[in-house]
């Protein structure tokens, strides 16, 4: 009984930090039509961003803020003076953020060095709450009212705002957007600057339990896409539902059916590309 | 890393000036040329890294010059992949026309090459765990200073049955060989001294959070973790934020407590105890240098990579003073490499059997907390520790190599 309260509770934290990471690449692929490879290099470029306030002594959350518009900054830069020169040629676009991905890597490497970092949890949400004999770590419950907070925020400015009626408009379709005067270019910029500032703010919400070490980028880059493509990309809902039944996959599939590791996230991505190729909550692309 | 690069770039340029030296200045014959197989990119480099700071040392320490050989180091980046290792070890041997190979870091890497420097007659020095490589399949060019998966692994399962007095355990590793021979070692010892292991886990080697399998742990005695690279400071802060630390004692290898990771771990890791072939508080004269020299150099606290790559050095130092300087001949320091018996080196006195593996000490440790810093304490020494263990060599090697099933777990539940 208490495992299977222990991997629930486990499961929507995980999933929790799984809408940071993805919600930006769901909203990246959505509107720009490319699989930002760079998604997991930004996780662990703004984790590592996140270290280095750290250590100077700067306040956890603001540590994370701070890294989020860093990485923000980095990422419009990238957009703007990189990925626009390709605008319109989708494979040149994917292989430069492979290329990119492998320089952050080294860059990375260079800098932090091959150490494992793993920073102490601040020290308000340290500990573990005790429900029924079991504890549960303040922090990961945190993390969940972060990502909550997050959601309702980008659903907030998808859904009411003005800036955000154009981006669905960019995501339902692109050439029409355009033809009736929004300045898509100008979303692309501001989009993919606003992904990479999440995934960084996730990197370090996520450093405390994940740390960070050469490799993150890696792991976390699969994530995002099983997120997306199950969710639906440029879908918010998606990235969201996506996040939480990844969550529970991850956590009960490695509990049930350990000799299933591998295959257990990756089943239910097959199974949704056979059977809805647009994913749980995408649109049909026209 | 930048001041790492600059330190080697420096060796080089000594190493380089000192070839470029008019010829009156050289010794009678040319360099001594080590290649080191190491990794610098990719996941695997905080090891790398390390190993390449432990040779540099030791090199600087003897001002390049080994029983009276000029040394020139050269250093191959594998990428920590097997196809990797392979490109550069042929690099290393027929480009460079090195006399002895030191590393590579990985098992896997070890066993893409092994075959390879066997049948062009190089020397290794292997810091890689594998079994076989000096067991079943022994390789006359390969010897071992560190340690078999299983070596620390056997001591930590006599020293929790017998001194800590436990009955059943859980073991938790990556789903590799290398965790699969720990976990078949330490298990082996501990059930024929009456223990029972009654839950195996086995975490792919990426996995983001270990909760799901933390939660499966209970009804135990102690777990014993063999985790390697940086997965260890995540399962150690995920065992101790789900609350079990303070109920099971945790034990581990020598890669999950090693004191190079002393630094990236914080309370999460005071308490638990762990069989290693290092130790960086071992009191012997050579231990003292080579950690003062890496305190000057890199500002670290030395761990088994940089150790294993120091002893490397001795041995190479030692096998050259064998042959009396004419160390040229490959298969002759292949032949020397193997008779070399030290009395004193950072781990403490190292020989070696018939198949080129170490015998040597080995340390329990338990960490703890002394002036803000985590130090694993040493609190009993297992002296002259053999691959065999107590084990009679020749049923030893009669039995399959250590495997996921192999010895068979009779008392899972």
């Amino acid at each position: 009984m208490s495992l299977w309260l222990t991997l629930a509770v486990n499961s929507i934290a995980l999933g929790g930090l799984l809408f940071l990471l993805s919600a930006g690449f769901s909203l990246i692929f959505g509107l720009m039509r490319i699989p930002n490879l760079m998604h997991g290099s930004f996780f662990m470029l703004g984790a590592y961003f996140g270290v280095s306030f750290l250590q100077q002594g700067v306040n956890f959350w603001l540590a994370a803020l701070l890294s989020g518009v860093a990485m923000a900054l980095i990422g419009g830069l990238i957009e703007r003076f990189l990925l626009k020169r390709l605008s319109g040629q989708e494979l040149p676009q994917v292989l430069l953020t492979l290329g990119l991905s492998f320089i952050i890597a080294d860059l990375c490497l260079m800098i932090w060095t091959g150490d494992p970092w793993q920073p102490a949890t601040p020290p308000q949400l340290r500990g573990a709450v005790q429900v029924a004999g079991l504890f549960f770590p303040i922090y990961r419950l945190a993390i969940v009212a972060v990502a909550v907070v997050v959601a309702l925020a980008l659903w907030l400015m998808i859904d009411w705002t003005r800036l955000g009626a154009k981006i669905r408009a960019g995501v339902d379709d692109a050439p029409i957007a355009r033809m009736v005067g929004i300045h898509v270019s100008k979303l692309f910029t501001l989009i993919f600057a606003l992904g990479a500032g999440l995934a960084a703010f996730g990197g370090v919400m996520g450093a405390p339990y994940l740390s960070v070490y050469p490799g993150l980028d890696a792991e976390m880059l699969p994530l995002a896409l099983i997120v997306v493509i199950l969710g639906g990309t440029g879908s918010l809902v998606g990235a969201f539902v996506g996040s939480f039944v990844i969550g529970f996959l991850y956590n009960f599939g490695q509990a049930m059916f350990p000799d299933l590791a591998y295959v257990i996230l990756f089943l239910p991505m097959v199974l949704v590309l056979v059977l809805r190729p647009q994913g749980l909550f995408g649109k049909v692309m026209s | 890393m930048k001041v790492q690069r600059r330190t080697v770039l420096k060796g080089l340029l000594a190493a380089s000036a000192a070839v470029a030296a008019p010829p009156f200045l050289r010794a009678q014959a040319a360099p001594f040329k080590i290649g080191l197989l190491t990794v610098k990119t990719g996941p695997l480099a905080q090891g790398g890294n390390q190993m390449e700071q432990g040779i540099l040392t030791f090199l600087t320490e003897k001002n390049k010059t080994l029983a009276g050989r000029a040394i020139e180091l050269i250093v191959a980046d594998t990428g920590g992949n097997p196809a990797g290792a392979k490109t550069k070890a042929s690099e290393l041997i027929e480009r460079d026309k090195v006399n002895v190979i030191l590393g590579p870091l990985a098992a896997f890497e070890l066993l893409a090459i092994t075959d390879y420097v066997r049948d062009n007659a190089t020397p290794l020095i292997s810091i890689a765990a594998a079994e076989d490589v000096t067991q079943r399949k022994a390789n006359p060019f390969v010897i071992r200073p560190s340690a078999t998966s299983a070596q620390c692994c056997h001591a930590m399962g006599d020293f929790a049955s017998k001194e800590l007095k436990f009955k059943r355990a859980a073991t938790i590793s990556e789903d590799f060989a290398f965790g699969y021979e720990q976990m078949a070692g330490f298990q082996r010892v501990f059930e024929d001294n009456g223990g029972k292991v009654v839950k195996k886990l086995w975490p792919p080697f990426v996995t983001p959070d270990y909760t799901p399998y933390i939660a499966q742990i209970s009804n135990v005695d102690c777990v014993f973790n063999g985790f390697a690279g940086s997965n260890p400071v995540k399962f150690m802060r995920a065992y101790a934020d789900l609350g079990v630390k303070d109920k099971i004692p945790l034990l581990a290898g020598w890669t999950a407590m090693d004191d190079a990771l002393l630094k990236s771990l914080g309370d999460e890791a005071v308490g638990v105890i762990s069989a290693a072939w290092y130790s960086s508080e071992a009191n012997t004269p050579s231990n003292k240098r080579f950690v003062e020299g890496m305190q000057k150099a890199y500002g670290v606290l030395p761990g088994g990579y940089s150790a294993g790559m120091y002893v490397a050095g001795q041995c190479v130092e030692a096998a050259i003073q064998i042959l009396g300087g004419k160390a040229d001949d490959r298969k002759a320091l292949a032949e020397a490499l193997h008779k070399v018996s030290l009395t004193d080196t950072p781990r403490g006195p190292v020989k070696f059997d018939q198949y080129g593996n170490v015998v040597g000490d080995v340390f329990i440790r338990k960490c703890e907390k002394k002036d803000g810093k985590l130090v694993n304490t040493v609190i009993k020494t297992y002296p002259n520790v053999s691959q065999f263990w107590s084990y009679d060599e020749k049923a030893f090697l009669g039995n399959p190599v250590y495997s996921r099933d192999y010895p068979p777990a009779k008392n899972l539940e």
